[in-house]
């Protein structure tokens, strides 16, 4: 009897070591975000038209174009045309655009969920615009900045993490842009080939995280 | 009498013009090769190099601590440099008014670029590209930190002053 018990408090101690050594590399894990390779998290969040968008709700997707954004920054507003047409052009072939505000509303109200809708409708935003309130999948995937983008492709039921980073290398002008990251790498991916330039970084304005 | 009224005249334009260049605000409009310089050169002082542009909310929320900072150590061993991301269209607009209204003397930069992925690593790799960012270096360039976020109330006095021991 006393064997056992002593059997049944050793394994409790382990676990709780194995348990809190998990807790913490989910925890590593979710500071640093994800690399070019990584396996992303599918979500569950709030559309502007009042739905539930997941990405496993689309079966017939090779993947997508996830692009952290807002209602406020100049670069968002920006980019909110080409990412509108990213949307026209990619959807049909099977990388739809999914945007997401991950912006903590009291430190910008104008990033509340009524805002965001008002924001799609008047700019005829083609794709869901969902808002993460937890700022639960901004942390996973370990977006930094508006706007972020994060390319995922489907392969073996997974999705992995194909892009990260801007859209084209001029904020001002679309025309002007020497390189089309997103488009290059969407077209590389459809091709089945790799994608060359993999990873990113432009100014963008910091998402504004909840007080700690 | 004439010349008297000249004399006023010259005066006050004189006057003038004097009160109105100091109250003006000075921005240079850089490009990164400048903005490269002005990191590589070596100083006798501490250099801070502040990202912000007025747009972007916790950068304003952040500036004064930077302001007081430079009010307090410039006279010791401090160089403040504020570079903005403002766009340079809005620098007559937007950026000059918003220095003037604050009285901000210290260096403003606006720094007139496109393609940021060719030069935020090179500033710093551990640089994502979010501002507020801010690059701290020792005189002579023999210490450097970067740090992408924005400064909690009085924080930024106590993460120069540890940075600098």
């Amino acid at each position: 009897m006393k064997k056992n018990t002593l059997l049944t408090l050793r394994l409790i101690a382990i676990a709780t070591v194995l348990l809190a050594t998990s807790l913490n590399n989910l925890l590593a894990q979710a500071n640093t975000g994800y690399k070019v390779g990584d396996t992303a998290t599918d979500f569950k969040l709030k559309n502007v038209d009042g739905q539930m968008i997941s990405m496993a709700n689309y079966k017939d997707a090779k993947g997508f174009i996830v692009i952290f954004t807002c209602n406020t920054c100049p670069f968002s507003k920006m980019y909110e045309e080409r990412i509108n047409e990213l949307n026209q052009k990619y959807a049909s072939k099977g990388y739809p655009v999914l945007a997401i505000n991950p912006n903590d509303v009291t430190k910008q109200p104008d990033d509340s969920f009524d805002a965001m809708i008002a924001r799609a409708k008047d700019k005829n935003f083609s794709f869901p615009y969902l808002y993460d309130e937890s700022q639960a999948i901004a942390t996973a995937y370990g977006a930094t900045r508006t706007p972020h983008v994060y390319i995922v492709s489907k392969k073996a039921q997974k999705l992995i993490v194909s892009y990260i980073g801007a859209i084209d290398n001029n904020h001002k002008d679309a025309d002007a842009a020497s390189q089309k990251y997103v488009e290059e790498a969407v077209n590389s991916l459809l091709a089945g080939k790799a994608v060359k330039t993999n990873f990113t970084k432009a100014i963008g304005c910091t998402i504004k995280w909840k007080e700690a | 009498m004439k010349h008297l009224t000249r004399r006023l005249l010259f005066f006050l334009l004189f006057t003038f013009v004097f009160l109105d260049f100091s109250n003006a605000q000075s921005v240079e409009v850089i490009k990164y090769p400048d903005l490269a310089k002005l990191i590589s050169t070596p100083s006798e002082k501490n250099k801070v190099i502040n990202f912000w542009a007025t747009w972007c909310r916790p950068c304003i929320k952040e500036l004064p601590q930077f302001l007081d900072l430079y009010e307090k150590y410039n006279s010791e061993n401090l160089e403040l440099s504020l570079i903005s991301f403002d766009f340079v269209e809005d620098l007559d607009s937007k950026l000059i008014p918003f220095l003037t209204k604050r009285n901000i003397k210290a260096n403003v930069y606006l720094l007139d670029e496109t393609d940021y992925n060719s030069f935020i690593d090179k500033v710093d790799p551990a640089w994502s590209g979010a501002i507020p960012a801010t690059l701290m270096m020792t005189s002579k360039n023999t210490k450097r930190i970067f740090i992408e976020k924005e400064f909690t109330e009085n924080e930024l006095e106590k993460v120069y002053l540890n940075f600098i021991k």
